[in-house]
């Protein structure tokens, strides 16, 4: 990767262009009326086609991807991106659909969502699913409007509060806000898990429901599962479930069998479409039997969702199909337990025990806050990682521990990528007892150096002045 | 059973990593897991498929799906699409990063997004943008929700009813959840009314109006005076919009908004029966720290480079949580690569040619849908650019039908009961002679 500083603005010289159209056959329409015309310059780059082709193309190469290398993402499962699933999306007999057309012309595009529809619940163990949410966080949103809902069909008005611990993702507590619920905090064990005596006292006539994910973001299995489901049951609530982590489970447990009455699955996590930089991504919600009839009513965007990715994540089931599901939870879970196991010696693992997906390291054990012993953060850390070519775990989540470093490794990595990254993150261990600055200053090999993050905040400059 | 290619596993591997771990088998693995929710059985699914077999079965799936020539539009357009855009936006290294949390590793996907804000404050004519939201239509609930935000005690939003349907539907839904009350603007003569919403505003509980730029019947909507009235009763006027047509109409900045908002999909992204699509939200500068989603900004790296940063962070969710502004995290970042590699191709000129060739084409389709008698036109003095609709003098299903089955995608229904049709520079005079012809025949 290397520094290239331009942006498409500076490359722009009147009376170029990268486009080509059609010579206009039509006879002129009226002009639009002077009080309605755009009264500003339109100040847009000209630039010829090779011009934007390097451009992007150069910029491209600042970035890293799973195709670049590792990308051990805490609570983002960063698995390969089959290249079987862009090519479907892109047939024209799909990319060419337009979302108004009535069912009659749409049947290969209705089957999809039908087929994913039994596929996604086979593998959840939920009854029926909507597509419509186009991210993760969309999802828990669509997924506690209908949690409303079921209460408010019931004539049950009261449960305005809903249950999230301590651990959770931020968008958990941040979308029940959204859907107008009052978060309720259950803190969790130091063994990681829910706790349940502090959850009992929580539980009343005003809870609509509980969001939990299972694994934890601990990458911990909530063994409580049971109780927590039968407690928040009885009294009126219902239990939310979190896919982001649904991963570990693949194959081999259903979170429809645990309890949950409603979930939403991240099709760019556990179904492997890319996350495009931050999207597009898919977000279906998936409902037990008895809320079946919440769905219907709510509309929260444009058209059928994210159509595309759906497609892509339906042709992945495919090439899992029946025989494969399982080899994917239990090889997430597999090289999640070896990479802990191999680096617990220098990294601080604050709760022992077999992990699921993922774990949290709570940074070194030489972690730079006694003067006398030379260390380094967890900030440290994962900006040395990149000078070794990889990209670091998820930082300073959970918040449950000061130096949490989040490691996701998915079972798409091999042995041989894994034991590299082990010894990597043993070898800046010991940089970090050495000459600790190697890794203040890190990273060196990245197209920028640290930026000011301070002053991007303090003084925004959000656009280009030109 | 053969081996999946995405799986690079071998029976040594494991045998290796379950020594290392202390573990028998890998069941072991799950034995923190009650008996009872281990499943058993096997999974209600198909057999796995090879690739080839994988590569049919679509083939055949895409078959089962009509392709007409679309002439049809009411919120997603089929404008054409660059190929250098589907090319460079499947470079990987765009296609399969995250969010850009390592800056020092995410320049590209930081730099495109602090590119692309500048695209769409430059159209909309307002001052600072974010890094996408998820359509068109939620950007328009993210909007409303910070109406109400900005406006503190004031709960009620005014919808104008001109705006496209799916736009209403989904304001409505989040309105309903998030505890705002919901106001209508009627659009009697095909362009919302400004009596209506000012008999609105003075019932003193307006903390915004959404009204839409380009409306339903393809309007293009006067707002002078909208502004004024609004900014009057301390609201906040939010303009809905078509991103593709501010090259050629006022900009929602023109009019005074405080908020504009649209999908992107216009600027060159494929229809794909709905998404993804990307929507857009731009604001004034004082609403920036009010504002929803990812901000991009500049700064520069310790040996004093350009460099860029997801900034302003403190508004979002996962330092907020509960308090953040929105729940929005993953958005529509590839999409907005897409529009701002489409806006470089196409630059100030070519999107105001496809404005000309689409405004003349559906005008030059109106003229002639009118001349075969069997539509009356519903707002004759009524601007517009690449849309319209007509009140068809029979009931349409035979006509839509004919359409269909000549291979055309044309006068949809309306609520009203009207057909509403688009043309876009994709469609030539020779389509659209074809079209009329089987209307006539009809």
């Amino acid at each position: 990767m290397k520094y290239y500083d331009k942006l498409i603005f500076e490359l722009s010289k009147e009376g170029r262009c990268g486009y080509s159209l059609p010579v206009n056959k039509f006879p002129a329409a009226p002009e639009v009326p002077q009080q309605l015309r755009r009264q500003a310059p339109l100040r847009l780059p000209e630039v010829s086609e090779p011009d934007v082709v390097r451009h992007y193309t150069n910029l491209s190469q600042m970035n890293f991807g799973v195709d670049t290398g590792f990308y051990p993402l805490g609570s983002c499962t960063m698995k390969y991106n089959p290249k079987i699933n862009e090519e479907v999306a892109a047939l024209q007999g799909f990319a060419g659909l337009h979302p108004l057309m009535h069912a009659g012309l749409t049947k290969g595009a209705n089957k999809v969502y039908q087929e994913m529809n039994k596929a996604l619940a086979a593998i959840t163990g939920m009854y029926t699913f909507t597509f419509d949410p186009c991210a993760g966080a969309h999802g828990e949103l669509t997924g506690l409007m209908i949690m409303r809902t079921y209460h408010m069909m019931r004539g049950d008005m009261a449960r305005t509060k809903v249950i999230v611990p301590d651990s959770a993702h931020g968008t958990n507590p941040a979308s029940a806000a959204v859907c107008g619920l009052e978060v309720v905090e259950v803190k969790s064990l130091e063994n990681g898990r829910i706790d349940v005596e502090a959850l009992k006292p929580l539980l009343g006539p005003d809870i609509a429901g509980i969001m939990m994910t299972n694994p934890n973001t601990l990458g911990l299995f909530e063994t409580e599962i049971k109780t927590i489901a039968k407690l928040v049951h009885d009294c009126g609530g219902l239990l939310y479930y979190d896919g982001a982590n649904m991963n570990p489970l693949m194959g081999v447990v259903r979170p429809g069998d645990m309890g949950f009455d409603i979930m939403h699955l991240n099709l760019h996590k556990t179904f492997s479409t890319p996350h495009g930089g931050g999207g597009p991504g898919s977000g279906p919600v998936g409902v037990a039997k008895h809320l079946e009839d919440c769905i219907p009513d709510l509309r929260v965007s444009g058209f059928h969702g994210n159509f595309g990715v759906i497609l892509r994540a339906y042709a992945y089931i495919l090439a899992l199909g029946k025989d494969h599901l399982r080899q994917v939870g239990q090889y997430a879970v597999l090289s999640a337990n070896y990479i802990k196991e191999c680096l617990k010696d220098v990294y601080k693992l604050p709760i022992e025990g077999v992990c699921k997906h993922e774990f949290v390291f709570d940074g070194l054990i030489n972690d730079g806050a006694h003067d006398d012993v030379p260390g380094a953060t967890t900030l440290d850390v994962a900006k040395r990682l990149l000078d070794y070519g990889f990209h670091a775990p998820t930082i300073y989540f959970p918040l449950l521990f000061h130096q949490a470093l989040m490691i996701e490794p998915t079972e798409t990595e091999s042995k041989e990528t894994i034991d590299t990254f082990i010894e990597v993150m043993r070898k800046i261990a010991a940089e970090a007892a050495r000459d600790p600055n190697i890794l203040h200053d890190a990273p060196h090999n990245a197209p920028i150096t640290r930026p000011d993050e301070t002053m991007a905040a303090r003084n925004p400059i959000l656009k280009y002045e030109w | 059973m053969a081996t999946l290619p995405y799986l690079p596993h071998t029976q040594a591997d494991i045998r290796a990593m379950l020594d290392r771990i202390g573990a028998k088998q890998l069941d072991d693995l799950y034995s923190d897991v009650p008996s009872e929710f281990l499943k058993k059985g096997a999974y209600a699914l198909p057999d796995a498929l090879s690739e080839q077999e994988i590569r049919d079965f679509f083939a055949a799936l895409e078959a089962q799906n009509a392709r007409l020539k679309v002439f049809v539009g009411q919120g997603a357009y089929d404008h054409y699409t660059p190929s250098v855009i589907p090319y460079l936006t499947q470079r990987s290294e765009f296609l399969t990063a995250y969010t850009p949390y390592q800056c020092e590793i995410s320049q590209g996907t930081l730099r495109y997004i602090f590119e692309y804000q500048t695209l769409m404050c430059e159209l909309t004519g307002l001052d600072v943008s974010n890094a996408s939201m998820y359509d068109g239509p939620t950007a328009a609930a993210e909007a409303m929700k910070m109406a109400v935000s900005c406006a503190r005690k004031k709960n009620r939003v005014l919808l104008s009813k001109a705006l496209l349907p799916h736009v209403i539907k989904v304001v409505e839904t989040y309105a309903k959840f998030h505890g705002v009350e919901i106001g209508y603007v009627p659009a009697p003569d095909g362009q919302t009314s400004l009596e209506a919403l000012q008999a609105e505003l003075a019932q003193d509980d307006v903390a915004g109006v959404i009204v839409p730029s380009i409306n339903r019947y393809g309007i293009i909507e006067d707002h002078s005076g909208f502004a004024d009235a609004i900014h009057a009763e301390k609201g906040l006027l939010v303009e809905y919009c078509d991103p593709s047509a501010l090259a050629v109409v006022n900009t929602p900045g023109e009019w005074g908004a405080d908020i504009a908002v649209g999908d992107g999909q216009p600027l060159g992204l494929p229809l794909c029966y709905g998404g993804p699509y990307v929507g857009f939200m731009t604001v004034k500068k004082e609403h920036m720290r009010k504002m929803p989603g990812r901000i991009v900004g500049q700064t520069v790296d310790k040996q004093g480079r350009r460099a860029f940063v997801l900034t302003l962070q403190a508004r979002e969710q996962h330092i907020k949580r509960e308090k953040a502004t929105s729940n929005i995290c993953s958005n529509e970042s590839l999409m907005a690569l897409w529009v701002t590699i489409y806006l470089s191709l196409m630059g100030p000129e070519g999107l105001k040619e496809v404005n000309k060739i689409s405004a003349d084409g559906a005008h030059y389709l109106k003229a002639e849908l009118l001349k075969t008698g069997q539509f009356q036109d519903v707002f004759p003095d009524k601007p517009f650019l690449k849309e319209f609709v007509l009140k068809p003098k029979k009931f349409p299903g035979q006509l839509q039908k004919k359409l269909e089955e000549a291979g055309f995608f044309a006068a949809l229904d309306t609520e009203e009961g009207y057909v509403s049709f688009c043309v876009t520079e994709k469609r030539s005079k020779e389509e659209c002679d074809q079209l009329v012809k089987v209307v006539k025949e009809g």
